[in-house]
């Protein structure tokens, strides 16, 4: 490959489109005779529907229908659960596109206005006068689960939706180890919050049948599957197109009601119908992400050596079962609570809990922040426990080198990696040494400085479909790629991979380009559409670039070996003594013989000439099945200051040194660690959605809920090192979620660390002012 | 996000608001809009009918007359925080101005609009109680001329009469020597005030203080002076002893509210230190 174009710094090619205004999203999509659906969405939390009057909402000029949940309830199926976690006796709830007689969450749908323009639909939902009786509502898992509480699905007892466990740590494990810390984490509740929010545009051509859904999608191909079983429309008969998409975050893979019945609408009206979420309707009507509560106990012994860890969640799944919610706390989250290091005895026991909240889902990272984040701060308590450096205790139990593949306590085999070398070159970056000297002089002075260190590492590029199956998914998770070489050797890419954001538009270009040795200005990448990709998965997990680059890279090379073949007959040589170098085939020994990409491309289309057996043309797909996971790993350090007089924590510094194999473009790698901390720093230090005892959410708009802005930050310090996966033809990893995983209990440790001296050990997320402050004053208080 | 009907009308004069707003009780006046379309976007405020006084020239810009600075109800922010005779003569209130939402609100958002909206979380009433404001403007009844000190009564409700459109905000010049900071909490979601405390500070020959006034914001549902406060200081000199005793009297004359960020013990810690900050920084 050119180590000109892979691994370089090429600039982003989708972004002129993106802050140009040009970019082609959902809302963007305006159609001769659009109609405008806007949903009533229930105030309640939990409330049977005693009557719903819509006749004075139907009068109003300009609204075209009025649906209720009781109208569609026989015209439209119930929006599924993709996701059954194996032997958890998962209990998957109706779950209307709009309530029939009893709504779970605030933002639960009610009815549907259907509109000449999107004013009068919004003005119409005032109109419609539905008579409710209220009922008891649940918040929280824990009181969900306790006996007495309202129960919200006939058919999950206890609001329990499943139970699942998985592991070998045992009682006897912890019984005789030498030292147990045990503590409870609460991972506080989080809005998504991309900033394209959800949107839906459908058109159905009755001439064909054919109904056209654009959605605000991750994954438009699971989107077709899903929506026509939903719909009864044929997956010939439906296309879905989510070509440009304003970030995901995980809230966008979901199939939600909405998209269902923007396309129920559009069809059953014969009119182009668009319906866009305002923000506050993401905040009640967008999955969520994380809620958990987690019970920890982790062994080891005096001298560091960490042997057992588990962990018992309540994962609170919302009020329905969203499309891929059940896999995040299960599988993404527990097979990986032994983390990097080498503990033979680990174990989690999870419990899927409803209440009526905004049911959760994926969120950037999806149960693998939880799980790195208690094991992270279990560390730390640890090393605290045993008078222990925590850096010390993280180096001593690594996984060392030369132990890959190395097969955790949970069966997982991780592929590769050099921990140390990633952990060594973070506290040299940060000076860690040095640092914590000048931590004691700052702490005699009054100052409290701390530093927080993790760790991880991370299951992405999803996966081996195998896999997939045993663990309940109800898909594959392999990818497609065609390369379609023009006869002027310019060539379009097409993935059923979904980028919504992540750059993939130039990074799968370069791809090609290091492998076809053409520009990349010659490549096109096309994604997004059914219509022109056959199928696909998605993008989600980490696993466009180490799955759909994967199945990239082994569709060129198809390309360049079926071109070698013709180049051969052109050059009259064998084809085995035909060589690709630098752009040219060329007769090995006489590279005076030879001809051009571009030659070669030509005569494929003109097949004047061509060798006996070869068909015209120049294109090749694969679909390309991963043989395993890969796993990304790193270190990230964080100094902080804590103001003790008002709790204000200051990030002094940001370390990330992170590992995703090879690099194909630093510049956007490093772009994505960048986000990704944010997002994890968000968690810790500023984001968490609120309910009250009725159910109720507190933190419904960006007034209360504390979004993280760039000017909280300093200069992230990046840098990474390249450990190849050693099973996929890139030697590729993903990069999208490390930042999150690994910045939230980073950012916990060392805001912890510089409390060290008040005997805080734990402040619940996000770590507020106020709550730092209080921990202070109560350590003040305990002295 | 979209707000109910309303018909919206552009007035030219103040007689010509005055005669709007008397013709529509249920109109609200507009200039940026930044306080008020929120609201009703989230359908919390609801007007049949704006009056976009906008367009009404002389109600912008900022003059200095006779010991006080003169700044026209419709001056935004932005111009207020660059403007040199604001921040020669009124230091803390282009402070305050320059971190009130973001640049394209501060773009938009009227002086004028801020105080008279009186959002309890809002940074400018602290100033004004700090530089000792007069907010004037016409009503059905004729002129009007209020001291910022009693102006603010409580979350968005003022000492305006009905029917009434501000039209100035006069400020007192401190006296010379005087040094004045706006010291701010933001909060992480809205921008707003967590707590703000505007501090106007002079000092004698011998560094004692002889003149002090403060004003806090974002503390409860009303922003106030700090009374006690500013008369513990007086006299004192400026040691740390004496403005951490002094600034422990600053909570006492408002009322701390409470929200999800921020408890009332809290918050009354953070206007104790906040003003505490506040007057060393003010400190020649």
């Amino acid at each position: 490959m050119s180590a000109t174009v892979f691994g370089s710094q090429v600039k982003r090619r989708e972004d002129p489109r993106f802050i140009t205004g040009r970019g082609r999203y959902t809302d963007d999509v305006q159609l001769p005779g659009m109609l405008y659906a806007a949903i009533l969405r229930s105030p309640h939390a939990h409330a049977r529907i005693a009557s719903i009057d819509t006749s004075k909402a139907a009068q109003l000029p300009g609204v075209v229908r009025v649906y209720t949940g009781a109208d569609l309830q026989d015209r439209m199926g119930t929006i599924p659960t993709a996701w059954l976690p194996p032997e958890s006796d998962i209990k998957t709830v109706a779950h209307p596109a709009l309530a029939v007689d009893t709504v779970r969450y605030v933002g639960d749908g009610v009815a549907m206005v259907v509109a000449t323009d999107r004013y009068t639909a919004r003005d119409a939902l005032d109109q419609i006068h539905v008579r409710y009786e209220v009922l008891q509502a649940v918040a929280e898992q824990e009181l969900a689960m306790a006996p007495g509480a309202p129960q919200l699905h006939a058919d999950a007892p206890n609001n329990i939706a499943f139970h699942w466990k998985v592991g070998n740590a045992t009682d006897e494990v912890f019984a005789q180890a030498e030292v147990v810390v045990r503590h409870r984490i609460r991972q506080q509740r989080l809005v998504p919050n991309p900033m394209e929010p959800r949107a839906s545009a459908a058109q159905y051509d009755p001439s064909t049948g054919e109904l056209t859904v654009w959605v605000t999608s991750q994954n438009p191909h699971i989107h077709r599957f899903i929506l026509s079983g939903v719909l009864g429309v044929p997956e010939h008969k439906l296309r879905v197109v989510a070509t440009d998409v304003g970030g995901g975050f995980g809230a966008k893979i979901a199939v939600y009601p909405d998209e269902a019945l923007v396309g129920f609408a559009a069809r059953d009206l014969g009119r182009p119908v668009k319906w866009t979420e305002d923000r506050r309707e993401h905040f009640l009507a967008t999955t969520h992400g994380r809620d958990q509560v987690e019970d920890i106990e982790l062994a080891g012994t005096r001298d560091g050596t960490l042997t057992a860890i588990r962990v018992k969640a309540l994962a609170n799944m919302g009020a329905y079962l969203s499309t891929a919610a059940p896999g995040v706390p299960t599988i993404l989250f527990g097979l990986i609570v032994p983390g990097p290091y080498q503990i033979p005895y680990a174990g989690a026991d999870v419990y899927g809990v409803f209440t009526n909240t905004t049911p959760t889902d994926a969120y950037r990272g999806a149960g693998r922040p939880e799980a790195t984040y208690l094991l992270e701060r279990m560390v730390d308590l640890f090393a605290r426990e045993i008078g222990m450096d925590p850096v010390e205790v993280r180096r001593k139990n690594l996984i060392p080198k030369d132990a890959f593949p190395y097969h955790n306590a949970m069966g997982l085999e991780y592929d590769s990696g050099d921990y140390h070398r990633a952990l060594n070159r973070a506290l040299e970056m940060a000076g860690y040494a040095d640092f914590r000297a000048r931590q004691q002089q700052l702490r005699a002075a009054g100052r409290y400085v701390g530093v927080g260190c993790t760790t991880y590492v991370e299951i992405c590029g999803l996966g081996p479909s195998q896999v997939a199956g045993a663990v309940g998914f109800q898909g594959g998770l392999w990818e497609s790629s065609t390369v379609r070489v023009h006869p002027s050797g310019k060539v379009t890419v097409f993935t059923g991979a979904s980028p919504h954001g992540q750059g993939e538009e130039t990074t799968f270009a370069q791809i090609v380009a290091s492998k076809l040795h053409i520009p990349v200005e010659d490549i096109e990448v096309i994604h997004g559409d059914t219509a022109r990709i056959a199928m696909g998965w998605g993008t989600y997990g980490s696993r466009t670039t180490p799955v759909g680059g994967s199945a990239l890279a082994v569709a060129t090379d198809r390309v360049i070996e079926k071109a070698k073949k013709i180049a051969a007959h052109m050059l009259e040589v064998s084809e085995a003594d035909v060589e690709f170098v630098d752009g040219s085939f060329q007769a090995k020994g006489a590279p005076q013989r030879r001809a051009s990409f571009q030659d070669v491309t030509l005569q494929a289309y003109l097949a004047w000439n061509l060798p006996a057996g070869v068909e015209p043309g120049l294109e090749a797909s694969a679909f390309y099945d991963p043989a395993n996971f890969t796993y990304s790993f790193g270190t990230h350090l964080c100094m902080v200051e804590v103001d003790a007089e008002t709790g204000d924590v200051t990030i002094d510094r940001y370390i990330a040194v992170d590992d995703c194999g090879r690099v194909i473009n630093p510049m956007i790698a490093e772009g994505q660690v960048h986000g990704g901390i944010v997002q994890g720093i968000g968690q810790a230090l500023y984001e968490g959605a609120v309910y009250d005892d009725q159910a109720q959410l507190l933190t419904g708009t960006w007034m209360d809920y504390a979004m993280p802005k760039a000017r909280f930050f300093p200069n992230f310090e990046t840098a990474f090192t390249e450990t190849p996966s050693p099973h996929n033809p890139l030697g590729v990893k993903g990069i999208g979620e490390t930042g999150t995983i690994a910045a939230t209990p980073t950012v916990v440790n060392a805001v912890l660390d510089a409390l060290a001296p008040f005997g805080v050990r734990e402040i619940p997320m996000p770590l507020t002012p106020q709550r730092v402050w209080q921990a202070i004053q109560n350590g003040r208080e305990a002295e | 996000m979209i707000p109910s009907a309303f018909t919206y009308e552009r007035v030219h004069t103040v007689d010509e608001a005055l005669a709007s707003l008397a013709a529509n009780p249920e109109a609200k006046l507009i200039a940026g809009g930044h306080s008020l379309l929120p609201l009703m976007k989230m359908r919390l405020a609801a007007p049949a009918a704006l009056v976009d006084i906008q367009a009404i020239r002389n109600l912008h810009g900022v003059r200095e007359v006779d010991g006080q600075v003169v700044i026209g109800a419709l001056t935004t922010h932005a111009e207020i925080s660059a403007h040199p005779v604001v921040r020669s003569l009124l230091p803390a209130l282009a402070e305050a101005a320059a971190q009130i939402g973001d640049l394209q609100v501060r773009n938009r958002g009227t002086i004028g609009g801020n105080l008279a909206h009186a959002d309890p979380s809002s940074d400018l009433p602290a100033v004004a109680l700090a530089y000792n404001a007069t907010l004037r403007g016409l009503s059905p009844a004729g002129e009007f001329a209020l001291p910022a000190d009693g102006f603010f009564l409580g979350p968005l409700t003022t000492a305006m009469p009905e029917g009434a459109v501000l039209t100035e905000i006069a400020f007192d010049v401190p006296p010379a020597g005087t040094q004045s900071v706006y010291q701010k909490v933001p909060h992480p979601a809205s921008g707003y005030a967590v707590v703000g405390v505007a501090a106007v500070i002079g000092t004698d020959e011998n560094g004692c203080f002889n003149y002090v006034r403060i004003g806090v914001t974002g503390a409860g549902d009303v922003a106030y002076r700090a009374v006690a406060a500013e008369a513990a200081l007086m006299g004192q000199p400026p040691t740390d002893e004496a403005i951490q005793a002094a600034a422990g009297h600053a909570a006492e004359d408002g009322v701390m509210g409470e929200d999800l960020y921020a408890s009332a013990d809290y918050r009354a810690h953070l206007v104790q230190v906040h003003t505490a900050r506040a007057i060393r920084r003010a400190l020649p």
